[in-house]
């Protein structure tokens, strides 16, 4: 190409009156020249010869017009000569460019520390207020849904019991296996120091019906559906599908969060069974190879040690995981504005926040039963 | 930058920008084009029409190297686009700029930010400079200076096409590629983008490569226009040469209603480019 072949563009002050230009004034081959600009002796210039400009584009032009300009300021009468004849329209193209500099507004600069704390606050306050209102909003669709069985949308409710529910039972089987094989290992050592072993029934029975089997489950599915729900109710915003179904007289809690809600308020306790079941067979796997307590003298402890309670108030707290996770997920969802990188940082949002008000629940749970003594 | 070293006029004769000989393209069974031939000239405006699958998208996606053909061969600026290397594509490639349909525009950027990035990318000019130019070029899309600093998703439509175009001409191309230049503006929108475009090809002498539907725009604007259908160009010309024609594909624009009224339009108004002396970009107050 020519421009290889042109030396890049170079400002020379032969002598005080005459500033030289040459070479290539185009985008890649100026590079830091505006620097020279900065240094030249401007008042005593009187012509800025152009003869050997051999290339020149727009931005070649912005330059040439912004050196003119400051010049001119500095006080100097210099005359642009010898600038090649097509390239001078392109110069009276670029106009007068110092006149957008003012224009534009100043880049804002970082807040100060005290300025991001307030507008943090003021973030999450409303942001906090604007989930009430939702979690408002959809209580009263899910009563009216309630009153009005026949009108809620039966088929959307089978298919989120299924992608939430049905297909997350490979993943929550298997890490609640894991996670009582792991109760029962640690605690294994410590209770054969006082011959204890029988009671691993009590430990893994007690830890995985009450907390872990619930909480296990909320989290993974906080992770795989909460997210899932943010997503699609995201990118419905952004592609105006949500106006879309409001102009149409369909109201999206109605379409969209009440088959979720009532779908994951089915499938969650269900899961949370699942996980208990596995997690009780992972321990009881374990007790038998590291404390060989067998299967049948673990299970008779296992009826003695953990009664009804234990396991209605683990299957209780899913319900209210479950919807923490669906309004969430959906909230966060229907807060998206803007394009794609919105989207990922409402998912984002949704997925954290689903955890940390799963895990306060379950705080919150543990308290309340112990004070009820259950 | 040979664009810029070139005299500003369209002259039509010059030589050849795009020739496409025997161009194949099939996706799966459905055959898009077969054995397409098309030659389009230096610094002319040239628009490409046809059906909805006629394969102009296609074609064009495979001009701007998104795409290959099954056979045949494209050369864009004297290069064949068959087997490019990394490096002579990447050449290439700061060598045209495209305005796609929607915009194309980065969510993540602010309108300023997404113009001046082919600077960044490319050049070593410095920050300050970058944002001045990327500002003067959206004034010569016809933009407010505020808008730089929103970001895409805060623009109309409109808005967000002339962002587009600044972007384009970001590194100052010799080839333009406008992908329904006017489709979604309200019609004072669509005749300044008419109007911009005119006046680009005119300062610039660069070469426009359109699609597009608009009827009014073919007429005030395209210097020569082709007609795709059943996997060819069924024709050739200037609007008045086609509205010649007897080929049923390209009678299709002409006869309808709408086709008729452009028609009529286009004899009734004024040539738009005797207009065309007045500023370009932001308000020149000349330094003499």
């Amino acid at each position: 190409m020519s421009s290889i072949a042109i030396a890049p563009a170079a400002i020379t002050q032969a002598t005080p009156q005459v500033v030289a230009l040459s070479g290539a004034w185009t985008a890649r081959a100026i590079g830091s020249l505006e620097a020279r600009v900065d240094r030249l002796n401007a008042p005593a210039v009187t012509v800025v010869d152009a003869a050997r400009i051999e290339a020149l584009d727009t931005v070649g032009a912005w330059l040439l017009q912004s050196l003119l300009q400051r010049l001119r300021s500095a006080g100097s009468a210099a005359q642009l000569q010898h600038l090649r004849p097509e390239y001078a329209r392109l110069l009276d193209a670029v106009g007068q460019p110092l006149t957008p500099r003012t224009n534009v507004p100043a880049p804002k600069g970082l807040p100060g520390t005290l300025e991001g704390v307030g507008r943090g606050a003021a973030a999450i306050a409303e942001q906090t207020l604007a989930l009430l209102s939702f979690i408002g909003e959809t209580a009263a669709a899910l009563a009216a849904g309630l009153a009005h069985p026949a009108r809620l949308r039966w088929r959307p409710i089978l298919f989120n019991i299924r992608s939430a529910g049905f297909d997350a039972l490979p993943i929550v089987g298997l890490l609640s296996f894991l996670l009582g094989i792991v109760v029962a290992y640690q605690s294994a050592s410590q209770l054969r120091h006082y011959g204890a072993n029988i009671f691993v029934a009590d430990l893994v029975g007690l830890s995985m019906l009450r907390e872990f089997a619930p909480l296990l489950t909320a989290i993974i599915v906080a992770g795989r559906s909460g997210s899932a729900y943010a997503a699609q109710i995201g990118t419905m915003c952004v592609t105006e599908e949500i106006d879309a179904m409001r102009t149409l007289g369909i109201a999206p809690l109605d379409l969209l969060v009440l088959p979720k809600i009532i779908a994951l308020m089915i499938a969650l306790p269900l899961l949370t069974v699942f996980a208990d079941a596995l997690g009780v067979l992972g321990g009881m796997i374990m007790a038998q190879m590291q404390l060989g307590v067998s299967f049948p003298v673990f299970l008779d402890r296992f009826v003695k040690a953990v009664d009804i309670s234990a396991y209605l108030t683990g299957i209780g707290k899913a319900p209210v995981f479950a919807a923490i996770i669906v309004i969430v997920g959906c909230f966060q969802g229907f807060r998206t504005h803007g394009g794609a990188d919105s989207v990922g940082r409402q998912t984002t949002r949704s997925v954290v926040q689903a955890t940390f008000l799963v895990i306060v629940a379950d705080a919150l749970f543990s308290v309340v039963f112990s004070t009820l003594d259950l | 930058m040979e664009a810029s070293t070139n005299p500003p006029q369209p002259a039509p004769g010059r030589a050849a920008v795009i020739e496409i000989s025997g161009l194949s393209t099939r996706f799966g069974d459905h055959v898009v084009h077969s054995g397409l031939d098309l030659e389009i000239r230096g610094g002319e405006i040239f628009a490409l029409i046809g059906g909805s699958g006629s394969g102009k998208s296609t074609l064009l996606r495979e001009m701007i190297l998104l795409q290959q053909p099954d056979a045949g061969s494209i050369r864009v600026l004297g290069v064949d686009l068959h087997e490019l290397s990394d490096q002579d594509a990447l050449a290439l490639r700061q060598r045209w700029g495209v305005m796609f349909q929607h915009g194309g525009l980065f969510g993540s950027l602010t309108v300023s930010e997404n113009v001046g990035l082919p600077l960044r990318e490319h050049t070593s000019l410095d920050a300050k400079l970058i944002d001045e130019i990327a500002a003067w070029k959206l004034s010569v899309s016809g933009l407010q200076p505020e808008v730089g600093a929103q970001f895409p998703s805060e623009l109309s439509g409109g808005m967000m096409k002339r962002a587009s175009l600044a972007r384009a001409l970001a590194l100052d191309p010799e080839l333009l590629f406008l992908d329904e230049p006017t489709a979604g503006l309200d019609p004072e929108s669509a005749g300044e983008v008419d109007q911009l475009v005119r006046k680009l090809r005119d300062l610039f002498g660069l070469t426009i490569v359109m699609i597009t539907h608009d009827l009014d725009l073919l007429w005030q604007l395209a210097d020569r226009v082709a007609v795709l259908a059943d996997g060819k160009v069924q024709g050739t010309g200037s609007m008045s040469e086609l509205a010649q024609m007897d080929n049923p594909a390209v009678r299709k624009f002409f006869d309808g209603p709408r086709g008729r009224a452009a028609h009529d339009q286009s004899l009734v108004e004024p040539e738009a480019g005797a207009r065309g002396t007045e500023t370009f970009g932001s308000p020149p107050s000349k330094p003499k």
